[in-house]
């Protein structure tokens, strides 16, 4: 599975995009398993306006995810 | 109809290719967003977009805003990558058969580009690189609409 970090926490991270294998049972797995290997970012993940997408799905709450999902952090949203 | 680009564009001739042809809208409303430079404390504004994630959320807007106010036809412009203070960065134009609605689904779209559109704005300057966020302003504006 491809996970992807976009705005503030990918600058956080030092990484962008992020292959995790074998992938986690679900999103609170592959967040518990983030917050593992980088603290800070795990909280990150969990803090205030952060969203997760998967395969291009908003998702509110825990999910299981697909074989090859694509999972993504969006920090708060700001265009024009 | 919406473009995502990472370059430049010209917002005259977009408007004029928009409002061609048209013998029934009796009205086009547009806007177009331009990088400020602060004086000097802004030099370049990167935006990052989520390709294939961003086009379809800011479509179905677009649609929703089509229906909501009765249009005729939308065109939204949207430019990421790296953008020089006085480049344009959005352009927004509508068409309906009366202004009002025109108007109004002009300023709706940008409200929702704003503060809801999968982008993420990092402005640099001399004093560093900061990433900006909806301000309490983007969220009262959205908020207007809901």
């Amino acid at each position: 599975m491809r996970v992807l970090l976009f705005g503030r926490l990918g600058d956080l991270a030092g990484w962008r995009e992020k292959s995790f294998e074998p992938a986690p049972a679900s999103l609170s797995a592959l967040k518990a398993l983030i917050a593992g290997l980088d603290a800070a970012l795990g909280e990150a993940l969990s803090g205030p306006g952060v969203q997760a997408a998967v395969n291009h799905a908003i998702v509110r709450g825990d999910m299981a995810l697909p074989a090859g999902a694509e999972v993504a952090f969006l920090p708060p949203m700001s265009g024009g | 109809m919406l473009r995502l680009t990472t370059e430049g564009f010209d917002p005259g001739a977009e408007l004029s290719a928009f409002c061609a042809g048209r013998t029934e809208s009796g009205a086009v409303a547009s806007f177009v967003g331009i990088a400020r430079g602060d004086g000097g404390a802004a030099t370049a504004l990167e935006l990052e977009a989520y390709p294939g994630f961003t086009e379809v959320e800011i479509g179905r807007m677009v649609e929703a805003a089509t229906a909501r106010f009765s249009l005729h036809d939308a065109l939204v412009i949207h430019r990421h990558g790296a953008i020089a203070p006085g480049e344009p960065i959005v352009m927004v134009a509508t068409a309906s058969a009366h202004r009002r609605e025109a108007f109004e689904a002009c300023d709706y779209l940008m409200d929702y580009l704003k503060s809801r559109a999968p982008f993420w704005k990092k402005e640099h300057g001399p004093a560093g690189a900061r990433w900006v966020e909806p301000t309490a302003r983007d969220l009262d504006d959205i908020a207007r609409w809901d």
